[in-house]
C-alpha cells in the first residue's frame, strides 16, 4: 500500500512558499506569545501550590452544591470542577498558609460529606507554594539544557546552520504547544512540561532525519542548487514523515480517550506538539537553514593540507 | 547475500530469551502475605524463618509457601483470613523489633524466584499510598547547636571565675568580658572545649565572637539530616508498611514514601514521637530504692538500673563509630554539664557497670480483633551495658560491639538525641481504587495503540510490517524486562512514556522500508535493495535516536516525579528499540529472504 505515489515533486521550498510558511509560523509564535504575555497559563498546583482533590461520589456529583457549601465553610476560593466521568470532582484550592494539611483534609472532608454521601477520597495534594516555584524553575531549566545539548549535537554531526534550523524549528514548537495551552485555558501541569519535552524530541527527530537526507542529496546532487536539493530531500522523505506521525498519532489518540483524565493534558500536549512538528521539521528548519545560506560546501570536510608533508622514502 | 552467520542469529535469540525471562514474573498475579523486615536493617536467616513459621502455625493457619528475601521473611497465605490471623500473632509477638507488613505479595514459582528474578515496582500512582515530602529546619539544627556551645562556654567561664555575659544571635555567640584582662584567658578556654570554632576579638577589646566554621556548619547540617533520617526509618518501621522508602533528597530534603497507606494521619503521629537517651549506674545490689528492672534491646541482658540519672540525651552533642585499639567503638561526646557529672559518676564508680537505656515515644499497630488499633507506647531498652574502667568526662567511648553494632548505635545514639525539626511541604495521597483506575486505563491505552499500529504495519507493509510487528512486540517485553531488573518504579507517566515508545519504535522500520522501496523503484534487486536500505537508513535512525535521547536524559536529570518517571521509560524505549527495530528485524529479514533467489519483495 503507498499513501502518496512513489515520486512526489511537490514544491516545499520556492522563495513564494518558504514566505507563506514562514508568515504562518509567525503569526502562531506572536498568537502563543500574546496569549501567554495576557492570558498566561492554567498552572496546575504542581507549580503553583494549592491543596487538590480528586472525590468519588456513588452518584452522578451536583456541583452547584459542593461549591456552595465548600463557600459557607469559608473555602471560597475553591475552584469546583468534573473530572471525567459525572461522578468524580475534582477540587482545587490555593495555598493554605498557617493551617496543617491534615486539618484541612479533615474539613474538607466533612464538607464534601456534607449531603450525606459516602465519598472517596481518590486523590488528596498538598503542595507548598515553595516547591511548586522550585518544579517551575526546574521544568524550564530542562527545556533550556535540553535545547542547547541538541544544539551541540547537531553542530557536531552537521554544521551550525542546521544546528540553528534545528533549534529554532524545536523552540517554535515548544512556543506553539504552550501557546496552544495558553490559548484554549488548558490544565498545565508536570506532566505537559514532560510532553512538550518529548514533542521536541519527536520534532527533533524528524528534523535530523531530514537534514540527513539533505546532507546525503548535497553530495550525491552536485551542482544542483541548495534550495532544490533540500526540496528534493523533502519530497523523498514525506511518506516517511508523515507514516511515523500518523502511527504516533494512532497510539496518543488511543492515550487520549482511553488513558483518563489525569492523563488527558499530557496526551493533548503531545498531539498539537506533533503536528506542529511535523509542519516545522518541513518548513522551519529547513527554512531557517536556507535562510543562513546553507550550501554543499559547508557540510565538507576542509582537505588537509598535504603540499608540506616531506617525501616519503 | 544478507545472511547471518549462524553464531549471530543465536546471539540475537539468545538476547530476546533473556527479555522473555527478565520480563517472566510480571505474568503471575499477586497473593495476600506477611512480610517481616528486621528493625535494625540486619538480614534475617534460616533459623528465624523456621521460628515465624512455628508462631504462624501456632496461630492454626498453614503457609501457602515461606521464603527468605533481601533479608526479609516472607510468608505468603491462600487466604486474606489466614494471612490476617497469622500476621495478628506475629505482631503480638515481634512487633517490639521486627516490622510486621501484611502485603500483596507476587505470585512468583520457586524457580523464578531462585533466579533472583522480581517483577516491575509499581509507582504509588498506581498502588496507590502516600507520599510525603519533609523540609528539614536547617536554622533550628545550627542554633541548637549554638545553643549548646553558649551553656558550654558559660560553664566553663563560670568555673574559671571569669564575669562575663553570653549572648547568641545570627549564629554567633557573643562573650562580654567585665574585665579587658580576662581576654586571653577566655580565648584559651573557648578554643580548648573546641580548637575548631572561629573566635573573634570584639572591637571594644572586651568581647569575643564565635562562630562555627563552613565546615562545621556543613557536618551538623549532615548530622541533622542524617540523625531525621535514622529516626524516620525507625518509625516508619513501626507502621506494619511493606516496602516503606524512607529517603534523602537535595541539601535539606527527605522523602516518605508509603504505599498502601490512606491516611496521612499515620505519618504525622510519627513525626512527632520523640526518642531520647539515657546513661544510669546499675544496681548490684538490687533493691536501691527507685531502681527499676530494664529490658534489653534485642540480646542485650536486662539490668536493674538505679533511679539517677547520669547524663540524659539532650546532653549528647555528637557520636560517632569508629575504632578504638582496634576494637570496633562509639565516640560519644556530651556537654560540659553532661561531662562534669560524668566525671564524678566515673570517679566515684569504677569498674562498675553502667547502661545506656533508649528510650522512644512511638505510635504501635495492633491488630485487635482483625481491626488495626493504635497506641502510643514508651519503650525503654538497655541498649548496651559496659563496665567503667577508667575517670571520663564529656568525651567517651563505648567498646565491645561489632562494627555493624557499633555503626547502628552511633546512628541510634543520634537518632535518640534532638532532632531538628521537620515540616512537610508536599503530601500527595492516591487512594487504591484511583491506583488500579490508572493501570486498568494506562494498559489499555496501550493495548489499543499498540493494536492500531499493528494494523496499520500490515495493510502498509504487508511481510514486512509483520516483521516489524514482531520487532514492537519484542520492545515491550524488553521494556517491561530492563524495568524489573533495574526495579525501576512503573508510574502512569511512565505508561505514557511506553505509549510514546510504540509510536516512535517504529519509525526506524519506516525509514528501513521506505528506504528498500526507494532502491526497489530505482531498480535494485531485491537482495541488495535490503542490503542497502538498511545500510543507507543507519545513519538517519542512529541520529534521530541520540537526539531524543539527549532529550530523555536532560528530563531524567534535571526532571523530578512524574518527569522522572516519563524520562526512565522513554529512555529504555530508545535503547532497547534500536535493538529490536535495526538487528531484530534484520535477522528476521536474513532468515527468511536472505540467500534466496527473489523476484520481488512483499512490502
Amino acid at each position: 500500500m503507498r499513501l502518496i505515489k512513489d515520486k512526489t515533486n511537490i514544491d516545499f521550498l520556492s522563495a513564494s512558499r518558504r514566505r507563506v510558511a514562514i508568515s504562518v509560523s509567525i503569526v502562531l509564535v506572536i498568537v502563543s506569545l500574546a496569549s501567554l504575555a495576557t492570558r498566561g497559563l492554567e498552572f496546575g498546583i504542581d507549580f503553583t501550590g494549592g491543596v487538590l482533590l480528586e472525590v468519588g461520589y456513588p452518584q452522578a456529583a451536583n456541583l452547584e452544591d459542593i461549591r456552595s457549601n465548600l463557600g459557607a465553610a469559608g473555602f471560597d476560593d475553591a475552584q469546583v470542577q468534573q473530572f471525567g466521568r459525572e461522578t468524580d470532582v475534582l477540587v482545587r484550592l490555593p495555598p493554605q498558609p498557617g493551617s496543617e494539611a491534615s486539618e484541612v483534609r479533615v474539613e474538607l472532608q466533612r464538607v464534601l460529606q456534607a449531603g450525606g454521601d459516602s465519598i472517596e477520597l481518590r486523590r488528596v495534594e498538598f503542595v507548598s507554594a515553595q516547591v511548586g516555584s522550585e518544579l517551575a524553575e526546574r521544568g524550564a531549566l530542562a527545556m533550556v539544557i535540553a535545547l542547547l545539548m541538541i544544539f551541540l549535537y547537531v553542530m557536531i554531526r552537521f554544521q551550525w546552520k542546521f544546528s540553528a534550523g534545528a533549534v529554532a524549528a524545536l523552540a517554535h514548537d515548544a512556543i506553539v504547544t504552550v501557546g496552544f495551552f495558553s490559548v484554549f485555558g488548558l490544565p498545565f501541569d508536570l506532566t505537559v512540561v514532560a510532553a512538550v519535552l518529548a514533542v521536541i524530541g519527536y520534532s527533533l527527530n524528524d528534523t535530523v532525519v531530514a537534514f540527513d537526507r539533505i546532507r546525503e542529496n548535497f553530495f550525491s546532487l552536485r551542482g544542483m542548487s541548495a534550495e532544490e536539493a533540500m526540496n528534493i530531500s523533502i519530497n523523498e522523505m514525506l511518506a516517511r514523515t508523515l507514516i511515523t506521525g500518523i502511527t504516533t498519532l494512532l497510539v496518543l489518540v488511543a492515550l487520549l480517550s482511553l488513558g483518563g483524565e489525569s492523563i488527558a493534558p499530557f496526551s493533548i500536549a503531545l498531539i498539537v506538539g506533533i503536528i506542529i512538528g511535523t509542519y516545522s521539521s518541513i518548513y522551519t528548519a529547513s527554512a531557517t537553514a536556507l535562510a543562513l545560506d546553507v550550501n554543499a560546501q559547508d557540510l565538507i570536510e576542509p582537505i588537509k593540507d598535504v603540499s608540506d608533508i616531506d617525501d616519503l622514502p | 547475500m544478507n545472511r547471518y552467520p549462524s553464531w549471530l542469529n543465536a546471539l540475537v535469540l539468545a538476547i530476546l530469551l533473556a527479555g522473555c525471562l527478565l520480563a517472566l514474573p510480571n505474568i503471575y498475579g499477586s497473593v495476600d502475605a506477611v512480610q517481616i523486615a528486621d528493625n535494625d536493617g540486619a538480614d534475617f536467616d534460616e533459623v528465624r524463618l523456621e521460628e515465624f513459621l512455628r508462631v504462624v502455625e501456632g496461630a492454626g493457619v498453614t503457609p501457602e509457601a515461606a521464603y527468605l528475601q533481601d533479608g526479609r521473611v516472607v510468608i505468603r497465605f491462600e487466604s486474606t483470613e489466614d494471612q490476617e490471623k497469622a500476621g495478628e500473632r506475629l505482631r503480638g509477638q515481634y512487633s517490639r523489633d521486627a516490622n510486621v507488613a501484611m502485603t500483596l505479595t507476587p505470585k512468583l514459582p520457586e524457580w523464578v524466584r531462585g533466579l533472583g528474578l522480581s517483577p516491575m515496582s509499581l509507582g504509588l500512582d498506581l498502588r496507590g499510598g502516600v507520599y510525603v515530602l519533609l523540609e528539614v529546619d536547617m536554622a533550628t539544627a545550627i542554633d541548637s547547636r549554638m545553643a549548646l556551645y553558649q551553656q558550654d562556654f558559660d560553664d566553663r567561664l563560670r568555673e574559671a571565675r571569669i564575669r562575663h555575659r553570653v549572648d547568641l544571635a545570627d549564629q554567633a555567640i557573643t562573650i562580654r568580658l567585665t574585665r579587658a584582662e580576662d581576654m586571653q584567658a577566655s580565648r584559651d578556654i573557648i578554643e580548648r572545649a573546641d580548637p575548631d570554632v572561629l573566635v573573634a576579638d570584639g572591637t571594644d577589646g572586651k568581647s569575643l565572637t564565635v562562630r562555627m566554621t563552613q565546615t562545621q556548619i556543613q557536618d551538623r547540617q549532615n548530622f541533622a539530616i542524617e540523625q531525621n533520617l535514622t529516626t524516620l526509618r525507625n518509625r516508619v518501621n513501626q507502621l506494619g508498611v511493606a516496602e516503606p522508602l524512607v529517603q534523602r533528597q537535595g541539601v535539606d530534603r527527605i522523602v516518605v514514601q508509603l504505599p498502601g497507606v490512606q491516611d496521612p494521619n499515620q505519618l504525622n503521629k510519627i513525626l512527632t514521637a520523640t526518642a531520647t537517651l539515657e546513661f544510669r549506674l546499675v544496681d548490684q545490689s538490687g533493691d536501691e530504692p527507685g531502681s527499676r528492672r530494664y529490658p534489653g534491646r534485642s540480646g542485650e541482658a536486662p539490668q536493674v538500673l538505679k533511679r539517677q540519672v547520669v547524663a540524659s540525651g539532650d546532653q549528647i552533642i555528637d557520636a560517632k563509630a569508629g575504632f578504638s585499639e582496634g576494637q570496633p567503638a562509639v565516640f560519644i561526646t556530651l556537654d560540659s554539664a553532661g561531662g562534669e557529672r560524668m566525671l564524678k559518676t566515673t570517679m566515684d564508680n569504677l569498674n562498675k557497670p553502667m547502661s545506656s537505656v533508649f528510650i522512644e515515644t512511638r505510635r504501635e499497630t495492633v491488630m485487635r480483633n482483625g481491626v488495626e488499633e493504635q497506641r502510643t507506647v514508651k519503650i525503654e531498652e538497655i541498649i548496651n551495658t559496659a563496665t567503667i574502667r577508667g575517670v571520663f568526662k564529656n568525651s567517651f567511648q563505648i567498646t565491645g560491639l561489632t562494627p555493624m553494632e557499633a555503626r547502628d548505635l552511633a546512628l541510634l545514639l543520634r537518632a535518640g538525641a534532638l532532632a531538628a525539626p521537620v515540616y512537610k511541604i508536599d503530601e500527595r495521597t492516591i487512594g487504591p481504587s484511583l491506583g488500579q483506575d490508572n493501570i486498568d486505563r494506562g494498559f489499555n491505552a496501550i493495548k489499543i495503540g499498540f493494536l492500531a499500529v499493528i494494523i496499520f504495519m500490515v495493510v502498509y507493509y504487508r511481510a514486512f510490517g509483520l516483521i516489524a510487528n514482531v520487532a514492537l512486540f519484542s520492545n515491550l517485553v524488553f521494556i517491561v524486562a530492563m524495568l524489573s531488573f533495574l526495579q525501576a518504579s512503573l508510574t502512569l507517566p511512565g505508561i505514557a512514556g511506553i505509549v510514546l515508545t510504540v509510536g516512535m519504535a517504529v519509525d526506524a522500520n519506516v525509514l528501513i522500508f521506505e528506504r528498500i522501496r526507494e532502491e526497489l523503484a530505482a531498480g535494485s534487486a531485491p537482495q541488495s535493495a535490503i542490503n542497502s536500505g538498511y545500510e543507507k537508513a543507519l545513519s538517519s535512525i542512529t541520529d534521530a535516536n541520540i537526539t531524543t535521547l539527549i532529550a530523555a536524559i536532560v528530563l531524567f536529570g534535571v526532571g523530578t516525579g512524574p518527569i522522572k518517571g516519563f524520562a526512565i521509560t522513554l529512555m529504555l524505549g530508545i535503547i532497547t528499540s534500536m535493538f529490536t527495530a535495526i538487528i531484530g528485524t534484520r535477522t528476521i529479514v536474513n532468515f527468511v529472504f536472505g540467500g534466496r533467489k527473489l523476484q520481488s519483495l512483499p512490502i
